[in-house]
């Protein structure tokens, strides 16, 4: 490779780095909720797994720092810690851990966020819009380092109670868990 | 009139207006302030006076003739011990002036933080962008929680107790007293008092991020009658809406997200992260000094707050256009 080629692919890496925390303070005000068909066990008959349908809207959620951080502030501000305490888990199950019970992927999230959960989990639709679930669910994916370091957030309001997002190591999905006892 | 002074007279004009309205540190408006206002003119006078003297000499030996200069391979020891006096008298009086100086600001600073008995306390909270203010009373039932306008009664000197939850922030009403940083984890005091009834604006004078420019604070001289009309207001639930329209905004405000960040005293609307919206009707302005308050501005601000502070922590959320006009009319009427 030539060092042109080079230093050209070095400025496009860079301006790769720009989308990390491209800011849209403003969501569709028109749109409805996206539909995401998730499974909530990995099992499904017949040799093939559980038939999907997702919107492909997470990845924006994902990797954009924005998002992340203001999913940082509404877990905190719509009250996630009175039962998931800072990820560690109180009467709501671990959220820092790989085990989830309803899915770790991201739509699993937000439909776990929208529709509540049987054992306990409220159902938030209509408390927090739909754009700020997605913001809070990219969040708690980054609990168990599940977003790119980069957009993860680094910084806490308060004292860290835990190593920052950007520094937990990354502990892939897994089917499992169960809520505490009560 | 040459082209310049066309130009710099009415620049002046301006810097001078800047002097005097509603947020000036120049105009003082009490005590804390005057001391400061003090300060600087006694600043500008003398360092101005010394400039000018300055320049003057410099001006002198500058068009001083040729001629009249003395020759330098010239020795004149009387002339020289004349020069060294000069010298050493002018080195003295700058140290005489930098001590005074110094003693003046040492003593003014003393003045503005001496601590007397107040008559009222505030806890001031610095969030992005907003300020969450709360009169704190020993009898909690007379404790009460609202933003962005505090009320005093002139006179009475008044502690205010700063505080951040999230990044820093600093109080400043200029014409009340000098500027106090708001630091999460820390408490900061200060005491100033309203010399005469007026609105006196204030500002965030620490950057604390995007809408910055738009965290205004509104201090509300008045006399103590007034102040304890308004606050025995204040300290009230939220009255139960009379007309129809207002009632089912009321319903419609309680059944949309508004309920997980702001608080209206005497209905199920309990968030603690926002405004408190009890009486919200009641403040001259809305999103910290950003628009007037008025039913079009409430209807404006709720149906796209990033449109007026882009980046704000308040979400857009969708709402029927009949539910929009009954919320507005619903919180308007929260006198
Ligand atoms: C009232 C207590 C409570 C609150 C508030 C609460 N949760 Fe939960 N949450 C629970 C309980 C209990 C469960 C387990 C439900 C079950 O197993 O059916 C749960 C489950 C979950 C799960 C699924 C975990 C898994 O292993 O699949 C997620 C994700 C979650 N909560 C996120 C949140 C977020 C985000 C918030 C804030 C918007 C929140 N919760 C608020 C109690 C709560
Ligand atoms: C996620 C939290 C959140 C939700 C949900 C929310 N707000 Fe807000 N709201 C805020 C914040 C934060 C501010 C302060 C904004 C600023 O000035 O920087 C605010 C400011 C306001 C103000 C101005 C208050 C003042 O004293 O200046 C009004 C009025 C208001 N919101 C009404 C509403 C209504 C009506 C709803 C529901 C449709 C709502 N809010 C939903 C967070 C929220
Ligand atoms: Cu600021």
């Amino acid at each position: 490779m030539s060092a042109l080629a080079r230093l050209l692919l070095l400025v496009l890496l860079a301006f790769a780095g720009c989308q990390r925390e491209e800011r849209s303070f403003r969501a569709d005000p028109v749109a409805t909720e996206s539909i995401e068909k998730v499974a909530l066990v990995p099992l499904s008959p017949g040799p093939s797994g559980p038939v999907t349908d997702t919107s492909g809207k997470g990845k924006e959620y994902e990797n954009n720092a924005y998002h992340l951080a203001q999913g940082k502030t509404l877990y905190k501000w719509m009250n996630c810690n009175g039962c998931h305490a800072n990820g560690g888990g109180g009467s709501g199950p671990a959220l820092i851990d790989d085990l989830w019970i309803y899915g770790g992927s991201i739509e699993n999230i937000v439909q776990t966020i929208r529709e509540g959960r049987p054992n306990g989990m409220p159902s938030f639709r209509g408390k927090i819009p739909d754009d700020q679930i997605w913001q809070i669910a990219g969040f708690v994916r980054s609990m168990s380092g599940n977003v790119p370091k980069d957009a993860a957030p680094g910084r806490d309001d308060a004292l860290h109670p835990r190593p920052a997002e950007n520094r937990t190591p990354e502990f892939p999905p897994v089917s499992g868990g169960a809520p505490p006892p009560r | 009139m040459s082209r310049f002074s066309l130009f710099l007279l009415p620049a002046i004009g301006f810097a001078l207006a800047g002097c005097r309205g509603w947020q000036s540190a120049l105009d003082a408006q009490g005590p804390q302030a005057s001391e400061l206002a003090w300060l600087f003119w006694i600043f500008t006078w003398v360092l101005g006076a010394i400039w000018l003297a300055v320049m003057i000499a410099l001006a002198a030996a500058l068009l001083r003739s040729p001629a009249s200069r003395p020759d330098p391979l010239l020795v004149n020891p009387a002339q020289d011990r004349r020069y060294a006096a000069v010298v050493a008298s002018l080195a003295v009086a700058t140290g005489v002036v930098v001590l005074v100086l110094t003693g003046l600001s040492v003593v003014s600073q003393r003045n503005l933080f001496r601590v007397e008995e107040e008559a009222v306390t505030i806890r001031v909270t610095g969030r992005q962008w907003w300020w969450e203010i709360r009169y704190e009373e020993a009898d909690a039932s007379r404790s009460f929680t609202t933003a962005n306008e505090i009320h005093l009664p002139v006179g009475k000197p008044v502690k205010i107790i700063l505080n951040s939850a999230d990044v820093i922030h600093s109080f400043w009403v200029p014409s009340l007293m000098g500027k106090q940083d708001l630091i999460k984890g820390q408490e900061n005091d200060i005491r100033l008092v309203a010399d005469r009834p007026g609105i006196y604006r204030g500002q965030c004078a620490e950057f604390c991020g995007l809408q910055h420019a738009h965290m205004g604070i509104l201090a509300v001289a008045e006399s103590q009658q007034d102040f304890e009309r308004w606050r025995d207001a204040q300290i009230r639930p939220a009255e139960p809406p009379g007309d129809p329209e207002r009632q089912k905004g009321q319903a419609a405000f309680l059944t949309q997200p508004c309920i997980m960040c702001h608080s209206v005293r005497g209905t199920p609307a309990g968030g603690k992260v926002a405004p408190d919206l009890t009486h919200v009707g009641s403040r001259k302005y809305l999103a910290a000094g950003t628009l007037p308050m008025s039913r079009g501005n409430l209807a404006a601000w709720i149906v796209d707050p990033h449109g007026i502070k882009p980046g704000v922590n308040m979400p857009t959320i969708k709402l029927q256009p009949d539910d929009l006009n009954a919320i507005a009319s619903y919180l308007e009427g929260l006198k």
